[in-house]
This record gives C-alpha cells, sequence and structure tokens, in this order.
C-alpha cells in the first residue's frame, strides 16, 4: 500500500519547494477592463505589482496625416472620432485653433456660442456617466452601469435631434454650428435638465456610500500632486489630486466667463488625497456643476445666426500657427494649428489628456495589488482614440 | 510676471544663444539650438517656474528647412503663464538631447515625436516606437513619406 | 429490412436520406439552442464599442435575444463582434482571437471601418482596411457608428445564417465565408 501512489501521503513542502519567482501578466491589448485596447505589461510577485509597462498604439488611425491630406471642413469629423465619447469638444478645440488664426475679423455669433456651451456640458454629463457606469462595473458592481446608460440614452437623443448622429456629431464647426435648433429640441434640454438632477442623487447611493465600492477605491492609487504636474496629468485627475486647475476658470474660452460653477476638486473624503475615490467624486460632483450650466446657458439662449456669414464654403484659414486648448471631460485637449493659406492645412497636431494620463499609470501602482491596478486603470478613464490618434 | 519679463529674462540669461523671441501675437515662443536646450530647460523649471509640459510638437517644415520641435511650457497656477521653445534640426543631423528628466512628459511626447517623425532624442532611455507597430518602416508624418503597398502580406494601399 | 449503417447512408448527395425527419428535427432543435443563447466576445476597439455597450445596456437591450453575456475569453464565446478600427499593430491579435475560439464560431463586422477601412481608408497607413482581410466575416454591418437596432439586426441574420446549419455538414461546406485577398 505505501508503493500505492494514490494512497501515499505526499511529503509537506518545504520553502525550498516554493517557487517565488517573478511573473510576466499580459493585460490586452483585448482585456474587458482596460477600456480600450490597452496593453499593459505587468510584473508581480504573486498579488503585488512591482512595476508595469502600458504599451499604446494599438488603435493609431493616422489622424495627423489625415489632417495634412483633407480639408479643414473634412477634418472635423477625424477630430470626433479622437475622444468619441466627447466628440463635441474636440470638434469645439479645433475650431477655436481655426477662428484664432482667422483673428478677431471672424465672430461666432451669440447663439452658437450658447449652443457650443450647452452641447459641451451635455456631452460632459454623458461622457463622466459612461466613466462611473463602467468603473463601477470594473470593479464589479453592474447596476450603475445600467442607470447610467439610462441617462445617457436620453441626452444621445437630444443629440439625435440636433444633428442626426449619436456619437460622432461632426456638429461644432468653424465660425459657429452646424444647424439650427427649434422649439422641440429646446424643450427636450429644458426637460432633461429637470429629469437629471434627482438621478445623480441615486448614483450617489449606488456607489458613494457603498462600503465595497469605497473600500476599493479609497487609498488607492495615490498620485501626489507633484507627480501630476511633472507627467501632464489634467482634468479629474489632477483635480483629483488637490488644485482647482479648470480651464474654463483659468482661460476662459466661449462664453464660460458668463456662468456661474465650481470647480471640484478632491479632498480625501474617504481616504487620501489623490486617491481612485477623489477622481470619481470628482466626476460625480462635475456633472452637477454642469447640469447648472446647462440650465444657464438654456435659459439665456438667445435668437440670431448659428454660424459666421464670413465663413461659407470653402475655409482656407490665413497663414500661421496657433495652439488652443479647451477643458475636455477628461482632461485639456490641446490643438496646434499650422495653415499656408490654403483649404488643407500643413500641420495639426492634437495633445490628449489620456495620453498623459496613463503615462503616469506605472508610477502610483507600484507596490498595489492586480485587482488594485484595474480599479486605477479605471479611474483615469481613458479613451483609446485620443491617446493612439 | 508677465510675458514679456519672462522672455527679457530668458534673454537676459542666455544672450545670443537665444536666437529668436516673439513675445506677443498668435504664438509667442523661443529659439534656441538644439545643443542649449537641456540648460535652457533646467532654468525654466526650476528658475522661472514653468513646471508643466503641455504639448511637444513635432513639424516636417519642408526642404531646406529640416524638422522642427515646438515645447509648450507653463506654470500650472491659476495664470498659466507660458512660453513655447522651438528647436530646429536639419534632416541628416535630426537629433534633439532629451529632457525626460526635465518633465517626465517628454518621456513618451519624445517617443512620439521619433516614431512620427524621426527626431532623435539623445539620452532617452527607451527610443522605441511608440503609435506604429514595432517593426514599422519610415517616419510616417514626414512630407515625403510613402504608405507601405502591403504589410505582412496584407494589402495596404486600396485607395 | 436491416437499417442501412452509416457508411452506405449517401449523405454527401441530395438523397432523400440527408432529410430524413428524424435528422432534421435534431437539426431545428440544436440549431434553436445556439441561436438563442449566441455569446459575444468583447471585442470593442474604438467608437463602435460605445454603441456595442449602449446595445447590451438598458434601452436595446441584446440580452433579451439570449446574446447578454459577453465573454471576456474567445474559448466561450461563438460570435465575435468587431467593432471598431482594427489597425495594423491590432491586427495578429485579432487573427489570433480568432482562431482560439472554437467552431461553430462566427464574425459581425460592425462599423465602417471593419468592412472596408471606413474613414480611414485613403491616407490610413496604419489602418486596415477591412477586417475580412484576416478573419472570414459572416454579416457586415455599415454605419459610423451603426445604431444599436443596426447591431441587432446583424445578430438576427446571424441567427438566421445558424438556422440553417446542419448537424451531418461537418465541413459546413460554403458556410464559412472567404477571405479578401485581392
Amino acid at each position: 500500500m505505501s508503493s500505492d501512489p494514490v494512497l501515499t501521503v505526499p511529503a509537506a513542502p518545504s520553502a525550498g519547494d516554493l517557487r517565488t519567482e517573478e511573473m510576466l501578466l499580459n493585460m490586452g491589448p483585448q482585456h474587458p477592463a482596460t477600456h480600450g485596447v490597452l496593453r499593459v505589461v505587468v510584473r508581480t510577485d504573486g498579488e503585488i505589482v512591482l512595476d508595469c509597462e502600458p504599451h499604446v498604439g494599438y488603435l493609431h488611425r493616422c489622424f495627423e496625416k489625415h489632417c495634412e491630406s483633407v480639408t479643414v471642413l473634412q477634418s472635423v469629423l477625424y477630430t470626433d472620432r479622437l475622444d468619441y465619447l466627447t466628440a463635441m469638444g474636440n470638434n469645439w478645440g479645433f475650431c477655436l485653433a481655426i477662428e484664432k488664426l482667422f483673428g478677431p475679423e471672424l465672430v461666432v455669433p451669440e447663439r452658437a456660442q450658447y449652443m457650443r456651451v450647452i452641447c459641451q456640458e451635455l456631452n460632459r454629463i454623458a461622457s463622466h456617466l459612461l466613466a462611473i457606469g463602467t468603473y463601477g462595473m470594473d470593479i464589479g458592481a453592474i447596476t450603475p452601469f445600467l442607470y447610467c446608460f439610462r441617462e445617457r440614452e436620453k441626452i444621445l437623443g437630444i443629440f439625435e435631434a440636433i444633428c442626426g448622429q449619436r456619437l460622432n456629431y461632426n456638429y461644432i464647426r468653424p465660425g459657429g454650428v452646424a444647424y439650427d435648433w427649434d422649439d422641440r429640441m429646446v424643450g427636450m434640454i429644458k426637460d432633461f435638465c429637470g429629469y437629471f438632477r434627482p438621478k445623480v442623487a441615486e448614483y450617489d447611493d449606488l456607489l458613494s456610500e457603498n462600503e465595497i465600492f469605497v473600500r476599493r477605491t479609497a487609498d488607492v492609487g495615490v498620485l501626489p500632486l507633484a507627480t501630476a504636474i511633472q507627467y501632464g496629468c489634467t482634468g479629474p485627475v489632477l483635480r483629483g489630486s488637490g488644485v482647482p486647475r479648470d480651464l474654463r476658470k483659468d482661460q476662459p474660452y466661449g462664453i464660460y466667463d458668463r456662468f456661474t460653477f465650481d470647480v471640484v476638486v478632491g479632498k480625501g473624503e474617504k481616504g487620501t488625497v489623490g486617491d481612485c475615490f477623489d477622481r470619481y467624486i470628482c466626476r460625480m460632483r462635475e456633472m452637477e456643476q454642469s447640469i447648472s450650466i446647462v440650465e444657464q446657458a438654456i435659459n439665456a439662449l438667445p435668437g440670431g445666426e448659428y454660424r459666421s456669414a464670413k465663413i461659407k464654403g470653402k475655409i482656407r484659414p490665413p497663414k500661421g500657427e496657433a495652439y488652443t486648448r479647451i477643458e475636455n471631460s477628461r482632461g485639456e485637449v490641446g490643438f496646434y494649428v499650422v495653415s499656408d493659406g490654403k483649404e488643407v492645412l500643413y500641420r495639426l497636431k492634437c495633445r490628449s489628456p489620456s495620453f498623459h494620463n496613463i503615462s503616469v499609470i506605472p508610477e502610483i501602482s507600484r507596490g498595489s495589488m492586480v485587482a488594485d491596478l484595474i480599479a486605477i486603470i479605471g479611474s483615469m478613464d481613458i479613451v483609446l482614440g485620443e491617446v493612439d490618434r | 510676471m508677465n510675458r514679456q519679463q519672462l522672455v527679457d529674462r530668458i534673454k537676459a540669461q542666455f544672450g545670443d544663444r537665444v536666437l529668436e523671441a516673439v513675445p506677443d501675437g498668435l504664438e509667442p515662443f523661443v529659439r534656441v539650438q538644439a545643443a542649449d536646450w537641456p540648460a535652457l530647460a533646467l532654468f525654466l523649471r526650476d528658475q522661472l517656474g514653468l513646471d508643466y509640459l503641455g504639448c511637444l510638437t513635432g513639424i516636417d517644415r519642408g526642404k531646406g528647412q529640416g524638422l522642427e520641435a515646438i515645447y509648450h511650457l507653463e506654470k500650472m497656477d491659476k495664470d498659466r503663464l507660458g512660453i513655447a521653445v522651438r528647436i530646429r534640426v536639419p534632416y541628416e543631423a535630426a537629433e534633439i538631447p532629451s529632457v525626460e528628466t526635465v518633465w517626465r512628459t517628454a518621456d513618451w511626447h519624445e517617443r512620439e515625436a521619433w516614431d512620427l517623425l524621426g527626431i532623435r532624442f539623445t539620452g532617452h532611455h527607451n527610443l522605441v516606437r511608440i503609435l506604429c507597430a514595432e517593426d514599422w518602416e519610415g517616419h510616417p508624418l514626414r512630407k515625403d513619406y510613402r504608405s507601405p503597398d502591403t504589410y505582412h502580406g496584407v494589402k495596404n494601399n486600396v485607395v | 429490412m436491416s437499417d442501412p449503417t452509416l457508411s452506405e447512408l449517401d449523405l454527401n448527395n441530395d438523397s432523400p436520406l440527408r432529410d430524413n425527419i428524424l435528422i432534421t428535427q435534431v437539426d431545428k432543435l440544436i440549431n434553436w439552442t445556439r441561436r438563442s443563447s449566441v455569446w459575444p466576445m468583447t471585442f470593442g476597439l474604438a467608437c463602435c464599442a460605445i454603441e456595442m455597450m449602449a446595445t447590451g445596456a438598458s434601452s436595446y437591450d441584446i440580452d433579451r435575444f439570449g446574446a447578454g453575456p459577453f465573454r471576456a475569453t474567445p474559448r466561450q464565446a461563438d460570435l465575435m463582434i468587431v467593432a471598431g478600427t482594427v489597425s495594423h499593430k491590432m491586427a495578429p491579435r485579432v487573427k489570433r482571437l480568432f482562431d482560439q475560439m472554437p467552431e461553430p464560431k462566427f464574425v459581425i463586422a460592425m462599423g465602417a471601418c471593419t468592412v472596408s477601412g471606413g474613414p480611414y481608408i485613403k491616407h490610413g497607413y496604419h489602418v486596415l482596411k477591412g477586417v475580412d482581410r484576416i478573419v472570414p466575416v459572416d454579416v457586415y454591418v455599415p454605419g459610423c457608428p451603426p445604431r444599436p437596432e443596426a447591431l441587432l439586426e446583424g445578430l438576427f441574420r446571424i441567427q438566421e445564417k445558424m438556422e440553417r446549419e446542419r448537424i451531418l455538414d461537418r465541413e459546413r461546406k460554403g458556410a464559412r465565408p472567404k477571405l479578401l485577398v485581392e
């Protein structure tokens, strides 16, 4: 019986038997929680992350080459597909750069300015809804995802009414916007303002006070302020680390200086300042601020032209170079445009916030567990379309 | 401090090494040689407090002019005072010293400029392609770039 | 009369035994179970992934057609919805994941980029001009991005394709689409 391999009791393992070398774990590019085609090569010691290296470029769609080959008006639709969750913002940033080249002779009408602000803030809400919903899903809570998409569908319905598209709008054009609004669309936006406010309280109940969610996000992925600035982080990632840096207040573009709203900053409510929970709560509170801006704007919407009469037909920006930035949901989106007077630009460079937010992930995830790495990546709220361009 | 004072302090420190300085207009910038860039970078970050590198743009300026790198720098406070720095290098010697130890942002931006334009950043710890596939050939944003007809046997240029 | 053995049954020609009533009922049962629980693989690459998520969410709810559980691993998936632009860097991974899926497997090419390259067809040096160059595609859903209803229609076409399958047709002659090689 002692020679029977099944019935013989094996000897207890000694310390020499246990293999404790490091392991290289490959996350992605196809992965349910990397928010797109991101590949992270993680060096782990058991469950602890020793180091990780993000690899990007799996969605490189040659945006900058396209903008050197097609006309200015056609480039607008390629800017949509950069950060496809806040396409209005990208459109606006690009149009601001073109309008800067035109200088003071090109005046965007008042009505168009208000329409731009409303579209941008509604898009910010839609983007944050998706960010919060998918972040809950990453952590393990599936229900907020369904609730957030219910609200998101209302916003997408508004966008479909005003420009015909649910996702890649191509709506904000140089000189104004593409189409005018009628009373039905204004009514839809006003209804949405009244509908949305109580919903944020629902999400708070579901997530912000949820013990499991708080335990998984508080004190995880703490991003010190100096590191955030060194790596060029902006948006809720930077504001989560405690500074109220928001381009809508620091360098207002459009008509943002006419609206009253607060800049939400991470305070370390549940843990340390700059942890994942702070970034999440910044997005949650920013939705409230955004709906307040939409209310102020829709109640003050003037009549008039929706597009500047100066830009009609072919757009030939004057020769020159300009760099403009706007505050998008993920941070600062910058467009550096070089024009030599033709219909086709000479060079367009897009500076995207997610590019920087990913680069800081290795810095803040050392020593955390693999599950925490997922929470950190989700809290950065990245969109690979603008990382890879 | 306003931008004019910023530019004056740079010119006071570097004198003739500032090849061009435009403090106002659409795009304020200063231009230096590639060799002077590390010293200027440290001066801007430590003495003038420009701790935020917003954007690194690489441009192919065309025949006879070469490649150019444009750094948009800023102080991350309420005023956001900043300046752009332009560095031009010829095609045959397209090398700029890396500033990834001055602003960590530069790490990935320099990799992208190398990938898409072929500007070599000397002293970078890991200058490999970041956006295009690892075995991609050529630098796509150069003006004389031609897209490959096939890639690993799959037809690429269909129009 | 003894029953003919399987080898004597002439199944590859149009013999009446092929449409034997017993086998067609088994076909119908198996096809009904297959098409009522098509499990897609999460393969969202770009903007179309957001519309795919919207299809899975509350308003359009792909789960009522049985295709709700999106599996992250190809080993458990029947359907690969390629949603978003495939770049040359990503293409080998798409091919590898398709190879890892067990038979019977289907592919929906969702969005203009996967159909033929989309808006990137002319100047996109790094974009694969259509995912049918590397994996065989069963249903093409055009749009940029296609509406959730369009994706659901694509799912219904896949279900119709599954209805036409036969268990005795092991090689699925003509059922596997061809790769685009021009």
